[in-house]
């Protein structure tokens, strides 16, 4: 699993590649849980990239989500697609979240 | 294929080699390929369970073992692990909103819906997750399926 940040005007987008398993989530996490730290609170999570999701991955998700709804900060997604799609869908994230087609879509959203 | 097995250290570091094995017996199977996604889901969750709560005081060792054919590929989790029936594990909310949603309990969840058939049984002081997948799959476990 890879992470690319990068800051927008109103969110920042996290670029996430490859595949967030009981290895790889916990990175995800904390990188997330750095960017609050620092302030942040609205990312876009750009998934276009991942090919794999287990609960793991799920669970991170939501921790972040969590903490960022204690901040009134948003947590959004683009990109779904294929497999990791399927266990959004089949988990419930799928109406949990705003899913975009693209982060350009995404960041319009939060205006 | 004939059945073949290997046997690790019940820890998450042997993740990847334990899904690298599955992944080569998939291959050895026409079919398998295109439920890869499933099956890797599947052991990934079953293996993490075994990692995470079978041997609560020491060390122990999970065992994987695959047998396909043409109609099914089965793959065995065992472990000599303290008893614990995944499959009895409680639904989670799926329904609840983000601050209700319990973070646990996916896992089994997904199990349950990914694979084809899930049997558990307690045989020989060993925890035998029994895991079957078909070519054709569940519905909403595919993308693509005509």
């Amino acid at each position: 699993m890879d992470i690319q940040v990068r800051k927008e005007k109103n969110a920042t987008i996290v670029a996430v590649t490859g595949k967030m398993d009981a290895v790889t989530a916990p990175d995800y996490e904390q990188q997330l849980r750095r960017l609050m730290d620092e302030g942040e609170k609205t990312f876009v999570n750009d998934f276009s990239g991942l090919v794999y999701i287990s609960s793991a991955g799920l669970r991170s998700i939501l921790a972040t989500a969590k903490a960022l709804k204690t901040v009134e900060g948003r947590l959004l997604f683009s990109g779904v697609t294929g497999p990791v799609k399927d266990v959004f869908e089949i988990s419930g994230f799928g109406s949990l979240f705003q899913l975009h087609d693209s982060p350009d879509t995404a960041l319009k959203s939060v205006g | 294929m004939p059945p073949r097995s290997v046997r690790y250290e019940a820890r998450i570091e042997n993740l990847e080699g334990i899904l690298g094995f599955v992944t080569d017996c998939a291959g050895e199977i026409p079919w398998a390929a295109r439920r890869l996604p499933d099956i890797e889901l599947v052991v990934e969750e079953a293996v993490v369970n075994v990692c995470k709560y079978a041997y609560p005081d020491q060390g122990g060792e999970v065992e994987v073992r695959c047998d396909g054919n043409d109609t099914a590929l089965s793959i065995l989790i065992a472990d000599s692990g303290v008893p614990f029936n995944v499959l009895d594990a409680e639904e989670p909310d799926l329904s609840a909103d983000i601050l209700e949603r319990q973070v646990g309990g996916l896992g089994c969840f997904l199990i349950r819906s990914m694979s084809d058939r899930a049997e558990y049984r307690r045989e020989g002081g060993r925890n035998l997750l029994d895991l079957t997948f078909l070519p054709g799959g569940k519905a909403g476990g595919e993308s693509g399926d005509a």
